[in-house]
């Protein structure tokens, strides 16, 4: 059983006990535990079930490697899946439930899958993609989808703030154990501005654990004196549960500081991402024990070696109280030594390399420890948990048996240097034989835009396995850091440490190496993807040979823990299947974020209102005030219609359109684009932009115009209107002033750089109202000020004068076919516009119209609209718009592409009109059928809709269409498919349904 | 996120002030442009895992367009310069062959 010790646990404060909730049970704890930590203090040893065979699993590790004990944190608007139990501070209160299981942690169904092994091999999704598709339809994927994911989506709204931070600074040092404190004052002394980051509560690493002695002191009270002066110096900032996320081109790099998640009720936001910019960035991220490859080697209670240590000292929990210890290596000799002093027993040290003499074995030898050279687990037995260990030769296949009992096994393969950070952005790594592991080439580093390294590595990042070493390493890499931020270093050298002289580990990658193919199927190598050496060696046999087409095939190191302690050790095993040196295999590509971080953080403060600007016309809260249903028109919002009484949407827009249609109505247009393009070649600039000619038009005349991009597609359309010889006002779609603007930009500093002439985006500086109905005039005409009348201001003509003592600029332009007015006014006197056109305008049933009643109006007209009848394949020829297209210019933008043969093509669809026989709304998007099918055995088409209502003036749905030659179809009844299968038949017809001779607008 | 030199303004930009353009000195092809030369223009561009030329605009900035001369492999970034021009600066083109002598020039 695992169960706390008194007078252990150098984190907890004994004073403060805690209690918290693990699947519903109340337990306790002390401040200053890990959720992992307490929960084992309680001898809760089963903490999950595995993702694929649903086998019992337990803690492995005690950082942020840990694959296994993931747990559901908290509750509503605070809950969390996959919240890593080791990570977790534990504070009163706390609520967590296991999960991946069902019904019950202790009684899981899906466990048949662990039985059922030898069908679920590497590969498994691919392999069942090859049965006949019925198979995967009513077999697999409801057996995948159930078993797949971890955890389940948060339902509720997170509750929590989030926020960005950023930073500026000489040297970035993550990691704040000796290595990066020593690195950080290095590189501080030297003036530098220095950032110091550590993930976890607590500053000095592993090396208090371990016994280290710096500067002829315990290495903790080392720990806390450079803290203190790291902390008295102005030019050093330090940061404690934060985590260095990724490092990113040029010194780009992120933390991920944890302020409240061992707080809650604090004040404060629960995340801040900081977002980094360094000159320099040392990472002193230490290293990660690898586990050994051994038969039953993921069976709760079986742990790395460092974790048992670290539970021990940190903690005060004994994770079992008989441990064996199986090792390659001297370091895990701490681990037995640690546990034999604080009383518990070490029935056995099993040690891989066949002689073992030195000083840490020796001194486990002094205390009584049995060490058993050459020797190996075969097999763990137990269910739930270790029960016992078989032993036998490590050079052999695993037979010739010895039973040893006890319910912990402390486990240790070596240790990889945390390369992570380094690899990110492109620093390269070399194969270390001794130690065989993968570290980082200070000879290629990831390099700035001076085209020189900014990363270097410090202690245990760098390989520095010995605490003399470590410290040297990093004091190094502080001075470099200070030097290449251009600042002086001090002379001073690193403080003095007691080698510890480890003797040579000995690599281990299959334990017995012989291993017999069923002890090979139950040795783990990913603990939270459930892939296996078997695996592994299948996915070679199947001829996957390089390391990331393995990966994905096996999945492993895809989980959430990104193969922090399974990828060397499967990269090995796949080297050997492969009979290639490990270098030659390679590592699989380190991304950014080191390890899982809240989408929260990474959204910060743009969420809800603030989650981008909101734009505002200067009528907006009339609009509001009056109900109107809002909707996004890009950044904007518009009215997409005003319901009155108990309206429905759909009444309250026949009402407007009817209104409109038969009196007068109002629209807020000053969402419209208003760019002024100006200067001496304004009009030969135009003539470029737009497919139709623009350096003819007469000042005081507006002209309808198209613009395509170089490809011939139809990008945006409006009005444009000629202010005098060198001024034009071109008016475009709501959503495309800003990318208009910039494109003009784009075509004038970059291509004809020489033309003279300035565009300015003068969107925001206008309030626009469409005056529209047969009594527009009568409305002006009252509020006088100008001669509005046929005559004065013709179809297409526009002026400047005064509407009601508004200043006022007047096109006389319509969208809708009906006699309209579009007035443009100071963007201030926009409000006091908009109601003095109602005041003046109740007389003559002035109403004010949404977007939804301008749609049908154009559409009842046959006008285009961008993004309806357009969506980036669409030529303006397809539409019928040759009459917008010069034929005299040579030149204009989209010109030579509208003349590649696929844009010639007579069997491009074309722009009609479409009628259903029964009067209905045809679907939206909805395809026209042709006969026959595709070579996919699909029903071949021959056109569909693009635009579709219900005409309130028609009393009829009518819709707009591209359809294969339809001009030349007028009248033909054609079906459309309908989504349950039916079709609903429709007559082409011209595009115009309503007024064709324009009779209501010529008035 | 890669910190870029505005030439007009002379600020150092972060990424997310800047727009980028794509490759620079793109030779326009148009009224009575071969079918090949079109098809360059428009479809084809350079990809190469070393010096390139590319279009940036300082979008959040001084909306400037510029040009910049960069590795795409190291993010070595050789020099930043005016976008009103049809080839990069001659001391530029020199200073890149002086660090990478094999490079092969940027046409």
């Amino acid at each position: 059983m695992s169960a706390r010790i008194q007078n252990m646990g150098r984190f907890l404060n004994k004073n403060a006990p805690v209690t918290f909730t693990f699947n519903g049970q109340s337990l306790g704890g002390y401040r200053g535990d890990t959720l992992a930590s307490a929960l084992l203090a309680n001898d809760r040893m089963l903490l999950g079930r595995s993702f694929k065979y649903h086998r019992p699993r337990g803690l492995v590790a005690s950082g942020a490697e840990e694959p296994n004990a993931l747990v559901n944190m908290g509750q509503g608007a605070g809950f969390e899946p996959n919240q890593r139990s080791t990570t977790t501070e534990l504070f009163d209160g706390l609520t967590a439930t296991s999960q991946n299981h069902w019904p019950s942690l202790n009684f899981d169904v899906g466990v048949v899958n662990n039985y059922a092994a030898r069908f679920l091999p590497a590969g498994f999704y691919y392999k069942t993609f090859m049965f006949p598709r019925v198979a995967w339809k009513h077999l697999f994927e409801p057996v995948v989808r159930h078993s797949a994911g971890l955890g389940k989506p948060p339902k509720e709204r997170d509750a929590d703030r989030y926020e960005h931070f950023y930073f500026f600074t000489d040297v970035l040092v993550v990691g704040g154990g000796i290595a990066g404190l020593q690195a950080a004052l290095a590189a501080a002394s030297s003036g530098a501005k220095v950032l110091l980051i550590e993930q976890t509560a607590h500053w000095g690493g592993r090396a208090p654990v371990d016994g280290a002695e710096i500067g002829g002191k315990p290495a903790e009270d080392w720990v806390a004196e450079t803290l203190v002066t790291l902390q008295g110096m102005e030019n050093v900032t330090i940061r404690n549960r934060t985590m260095g996320a990724g490092v990113y081109d040029h010194g780009y790099a992120l933390g991920y500081e944890r302020i409240t998640d061992h707080a809650p009720d604090t004040d404060a936001p629960r995340h801040r991402l900081w977002r980094i910019r360094a000159k320099q960035i040392i990472t002193a991220t230490g290293a990660i024990e690898r586990s050994l490859s051994f038969a039953g080697n993921d069976i709760p209670g079986v742990m790395l070696a460092s974790a048992v240590r670290d539970y021990l000292v940190n903690w005060g929990v004994a994770v079992g109280q008989r441990t064996v210890v199986v090792t390659n290596n001297d370091d895990a000799y701490r681990t037995a030594i640690a546990l034999k002093q604080a009383g518990l027993e070490v029935p056995a040290i099993i040690d891989a390399r066949p002689l073992v003499d030195g000083n840490l074995p020796n001194q486990a030898r002094a205390l009584g420890i049995e060490v058993r050279e050459g020797r190996a687990i075969a097999k763990v037995k137990g269910g739930k948990r270790v029960t016992g260990v078989d032993i036998c030769l490590q050079d052999g296949d695993g037979g010739a048996r010895e039973e040893i009992k006890c319910d912990c096994v402390a486990m240790s393969g070596g240790w990889s240097p945390v390369v992570h950070l380094w690899s990110h952005c492109g620093g390269k790594l070399n194969w270390v034989e001794d130690q065989a592991h993968f570290a980082p080439d200070p000879n290629r580093p990831p390099t700035g835009a001076d085209g020189q390294g900014f990363v270097l590595t410090a202690g245990i990042a760098s390989g520095a396995m010995d605490t003399p070493e470590v410290l040297k390493d990093a004091h190094a890499a502080g001075k470099s850091a200070a030097k290449a931020a251009g600042y002086t270093p001090k002379r001073a050298g690193p403080p003095k440490a007691r080698p510890t002289d480890e003797a040579l580990m000995a690599p281990v990658w299959i334990m017995p190496a012989k291993a017999t193919p069923d002890l090979k199927a139950k040795m783990w190598l990913d603990f939270q993807n459930d892939v296996k050496v078997s695996d592994v060696q299948l996915a070679a046999r199947e001829g996957y040979e390089s390391v990331e087409h393995t990966k994905r095939y096996t999945t492993l190191g895809m989980a959430t823990d990104q193969g922090k302690l399974s990828n060397i050790n499967g990269l090995a095993v796949l080297s050997d299947a492969l009979g290639q040196p490990i270098p030659q295999t390679g590592t699989t590509t380190f991304r950014p974020p080191y390890t899982p971080i809240s989408m929260g953080a990474i959204a910060g403060e743009a969420r809800g209102d603030i989650f981008q600007p909101l734009r505002r016309t200067p009528m907006h809260d009339w609009h509001v005030e009056q109900g109107a249903y809002m909707e996004p028109v890009g950044q904007w919002r518009r009215p997409y219609c005003y319901p009155r009484g108990g309206e429905t949407h759909a009444q309250a827009v026949a009402r407007e359109v009817n209104n409109t249609r038969n009196n007068i109505g109002l629209l807020d247009a000053s969402t419209l684009g208003k760019i002024i393009v100006k200067g001496p070649d304004a009009g030969r600039f135009l003539d470029m932009l737009y497919t139709n000619m623009m350096s003819s038009l007469k000042p005081g005349r507006c002209r309808y115009g198209l613009m395509c991009n170089e490809n011939g597609f139809l990008m945006d359309d409006g009005v444009v209107a000629r202010i005098d010889g060198d001024t034009f006002l071109c008016h475009t779609t709501s959503g495309g002033a800003e990318h208009i603007h910039a494109w003009m930009e784009e075509w004038l500093q970059t291509e004809w750089w020489d033309w003279k002439v300035y565009v300015a985006n003068v969107t925001e500086q206008f309030a626009q109202v469409a005056v529209v109905g047969p009594n527009a005039r009568k409305l002006l005409e009252k509020l006088g000020g100008m001669d509005v009348s046929k005559e004065a201001l013709t179809f297409m003509g526009w002026a400047d004068g005064t509407i009601g003592g508004f200043d006022a600029r007047v096109c006389r332009i319509s969208f809708s076919g009906e006699l309209s007015y579009e007035i443009a006014v100071p963007a201030s006197q926009g409000r006091a516009f908009w109601d003095a056109l109602h005041a003046a305008g109740a007389e003559f049933g002035a109403m004010a119209y949404g977007t939804e009643a301008l749609h049908i109006m154009r559409a009842e007209k046959g006008f285009i609209m961008i993004g309806d009848e357009t969506d980036g394949t669409v030529i303006p020829q397809d539409l019928g718009l040759h009459w917008a297209i010069s034929k005299k210019k040579e030149d204009f933008l989209g010109k030579r592409a509208q003349q590649r043969s696929h844009m010639t093509d007579p069997n491009r669809w074309k722009l009609v009109g479409l009628e259903t026989l029964d009067g209905s709304v045809l679907p939206d998007g909805a395809y026209a059928l042709a006969e026959g099918e595709n070579a996919n055995g699909q029903r071949n088409m021959q056109g569909r809709v693009t635009s579709t209502y219900h005409s309130p003036t028609l009393e009829r749905g009518i819709a707009l269409g591209l359809v294969l030659h339809g001009p030349d179809r007028m009248g033909e009844v054609i079906e459309f498919g309908l989504i349950d299968g039916t079709t609903v038949p429709a007559k082409i017809v011209d595009p115009v349904f309503y007024d064709k001779e324009g009779e209501k607008q010529n008035v | 996120m890669l910190i870029l030199t505005c030439p007009y303004c002379g600020v150092s930009a972060e990424e997310t002030e800047l727009h980028a353009g794509g490759e620079a000195h793109l030779t326009r092809h148009a009224t009575g442009a071969s079918d090949d030369d079109l098809q360059s223009y428009l479809f084809y561009r350079k990809n190469p895992k070393g010096v390139h030329f590319e279009r940036w605009r300082h979008s959040n900035g001084c909306g400037k367009w510029f040009h910049a001369a960069r590795c795409t492999m190291t993010l070595e970034v050789f020099g930043t310069y005016s976008a009103q021009t049809t080839q990069p600066p001659a001391d530029l083109i020199k200073k890149i062959k002086q660090k990478r002598p094999d490079w092969e020039g940027w046409t």
